[in-house]
């Protein structure tokens, strides 16, 4: 039921192997190494993992919002209705960038302008984008903002950032992003900033948008929970690579990479204690690696229970072994048949910190 | 005795000073009437949304923010009444642990001299001995000894969080009171910070109050829950009961609005509508009735009490 649509539909979004890497005083930061992974029409992909595993960066590579001279793509391409954004014109990209592709972010405080009204912001983007005339965005951002389910709409849209509570700049921020029916919304940790009942609001609110507008959603997040409610397929990032990609029923039942499993035994689940006792936590030992100085062959070798010598030595690929069940794991035999040539001559271009 | 610390009605109110002369003109009723038992060998959850006040009752138990009424008695003796030598005993059986291990370990301190400046205060040992303690300290948090001269920021997250307990345990406490402890680490360390905990319990006999709003984690470790909103508790319970009876609205609310890492959990979810209402101007009556599915007609008039539904089950709502 989960991935037999993988190859129905032509995807929206293609992700291809991108590289997008920060350039510091502190060495070369390879943030996001090798990525590829697509999105359909109407179908939410959930990318999950620990901070500073690159899925972030992944979300603004695609966007293009990384600050130039420090952060740049300089890889593999991304692809929108099969033209590459990695090559349009500037101009081109802004009429995307909220247009077609839109964004909300983890902190509404710091991303909403706090010297404009809520209302303002969101007509901004109409006129923009759909070439509105000031009165009828401002309308149109009323409108918006009833749909989120604001109370009081008129009155809100005439306040400032400041006056709304963390759960009512969250529904202005969708408010904002889905103004222009975009095609593809990023939600970057959308409800991490808030209170669980707030965020059992908000999730509701995007999974009922969804099904109005028929926008595809990439969901970006650490929480395995929102996770398993919100996605359809699953990418797991870890160090900037994707480790595990599956539908959400084969992921989160038959886990295939030891990060994926030790992250889902390491969560304490609501119930569990109550009705089965207390169980053991399990720890995935050690720490995240510096993106600076990745250890060699594959990344998690050093945290990973049932490391073997190739693991050391060899950077595994992200491969499918069941279904579309892809993995990036020297444990499955298909990864040995692959000719290693790729991993031949080791990547070293990250300088010691 | 069994009774570590007994909580009747603890207040907690800050003023809100405006103008020039810095008049009161209102109240942040943070906490408002909260009682509470902890005995010796157990963990008590707190759980609740922020602003609902439960870090601000932490504080107020270790004597950090002075209550604005009621009392906080420990073994026994009220500990606003305590007399300095009193007092400086106090101190060291209450210890507490901070959410943010990067704001909570002073950057230009060692952990040698973290963890040594509790003993010296408390003038505990030679300089010999408190080194040898420090030792013990790392290792029984997971660290190495040769690691007690390096800075906190040579240290990860989840270290830095394990040097805050190791202070927490410096000076042999009988209660810890641990707030937001693992809310700020990422998901692989949270299971390393939990299992230590509680290992450590058991190993030092420590009694918990475990303030978080995580009720995955509360239930993991707790042995009694208490549900906080707005300043005062709504229920309190065993974990078993809190999660398989839940008496009052809001917990029930707060148990099936958590994500759980499940695709095939079906869900019959109840949405809150609304914010909370702010703790300044907190709604008459039951403080719950602005945001409660199941409200009617005595909710937004009558405060109501808490009261015992099922041994050592109480819930304060007008269904019961």
């Amino acid at each position: 039921m989960v991935d037999q649509d993988m190859t129905a539909n032509h995807p929206l979004l293609e992700v291809d192997g991108i590289k997008t890497c920060f350039y510091t005083v502190d060495g070369v930061a390879r943030a996001v190494d090798d990525v590829s992974f697509d999105l359909k029409r109407g179908e939410t992909l959930g990318l999950v993992g620990e901070s500073g595993c690159g899925k972030s960066v992944t979300a603004l590579s695609i966007m293009r919002l990384l600050k130039a001279p420090l952060g740049r793509t300089v890889q593999g391409e991304i692809r929108f209705h099969g033209q590459d954004l990695l090559r349009l014109s500037a101009s081109r990209m802004r009429d995307i960038r909220g247009g077609k592709i839109a964004m909300i972010f983890q902190e509404p405080m710091t991303s909403l302008n706090p010297v404009y009204t809520i209302g303002d912001q969101i007509a901004e983007a109409l006129t923009a984008h759909r070439n509105m005339a000031p009165k009828a965005a401002m309308e149109k951002a009323v409108e918006m903002l009833e749909k989120v389910q604001v109370p009081s709409p008129e009155k809100r849209a005439g306040e400032y950032p400041h006056q709304l509570s963390g759960g009512m700049r969250q529904r202005a921020m969708i408010a904002m992003a889905l103004s222009c029916s975009p095609e593809i919304l990023i939600a970057d940790e959308p409800t991490t900033a808030l209170d669980v009942t707030i965020q059992a609001q908000i999730i509701d609110l995007m999974l009922e948008l969804k099904e109005d507008f028929d926008t595809a959603i990439l969901m970006i997040t650490h929480d395995l929970g929102v996770i398993a409610e919100t996605a359809r397929r699953v990418a797991v990032m870890y160090a900037g690579k994707i480790v595990e990609q599956a539908g959400v029923f084969s992921l989160f039942e038959d886990p295939k990479h030891p990060y994926t499993r030790g992250l889902l035994a390491s969560v304490p689940r609501l119930g569990e204690r109550s009705t089965g006792g207390r169980r053991r936590l399990r720890e995935v030992a050690g720490i995240v690696p510096s993106l600076y100085d990745l250890p060699t062959g594959c990344s998690f070798h050093p945290r990973c229970p049932e490391a073997m010598d190739v693991c050391l030595k060899k950077r595994p690929d992200l491969l499918d072994v069941d279904n579309g069940h892809r993995v990036r794991c020297w444990l499955y035999p298909d990864q040995a048949a692959v000719v290693p040539e790729r991993n031949a001559p080791e990547f070293r271009e990250g300088t010691q910190r | 005795m069994n009774e570590l610390i007994t909580v009747k009605d603890l207040k907690v109110h800050f003023p809100i000073r405006k103008g020039f002369f810095s008049r009161t003109v209102g109240r942040v009723y943070a906490v408002d009437g909260v009682s509470l038992t902890l005995s010796r060998g157990e963990t008590l959850g707190v759980v609740g949304e922020s602003g609902c006040g439960k870090t601000t009752l932490g504080m107020a138990l270790l004597r950090l923010l002075e209550p604005t009424g009621g009392a906080v008695c420990f073994q026994g003796k009220q500990i606003t009444e305590m007399t300095p030598d009193e007092r400086r005993a106090f101190r060291r059986e209450m210890q507490i642990i901070f959410q943010d291990p990067d704001s909570s370990l002073n950057p230009r301190m060692t952990v040698h001299q973290t963890l040594g400046g509790p003993l010296k205060v408390h003038r505990t040992g030679t300089s010999a001995e408190r080194k040898d303690r420090v030792e013990y300290l790392l290792t029984k948090v997971g660290l190495t000894p040769h690691q007690a001269d390096r800075y906190p920021h040579e240290f990860s997250g989840g270290q830095k969080q394990r040097i805050g307990i190791a202070r927490a345990l410096a000076l042999n406490p009988k209660v810890i009171i641990a707030d937001e402890p693992v809310s700020a680490l990422d998901v692989s360390i949270q299971a390393q910070i939990i299992n230590l905990l509680t290992d450590l319990q058991q190993e030092f006999g420590l009694s918990y109050i475990l303030i978080a709003h995580d009720l995955a984690v509360i239930e993991h470790i707790c042995d009694r829950i208490a549900v906080m909103y707005l300043g005062k508790i709504v229920e309190t319970a065993g974990y078993r009961d809190i999660y398989h009876s839940p008496g009052h609205p809001y917990t029930r609310a707060l148990l099936s609005a958590i994500p759980r890492p499940d695709p095939r959990i079906k869900r019959d979810r109840i949405i809150l509508k609304g914010d909370v209402p702010s703790p300044m101007n907190p709604p008459p009556g039951c403080r719950f009735h602005t945001r409660c599915p199941e409200r009617f007609g005595p909710c937004d008039q009558i405060i109501p009490e808490i009261q015992e539904v099922e041994a050592g089950h109480f819930v304060a709502c007008h269904l019961y």
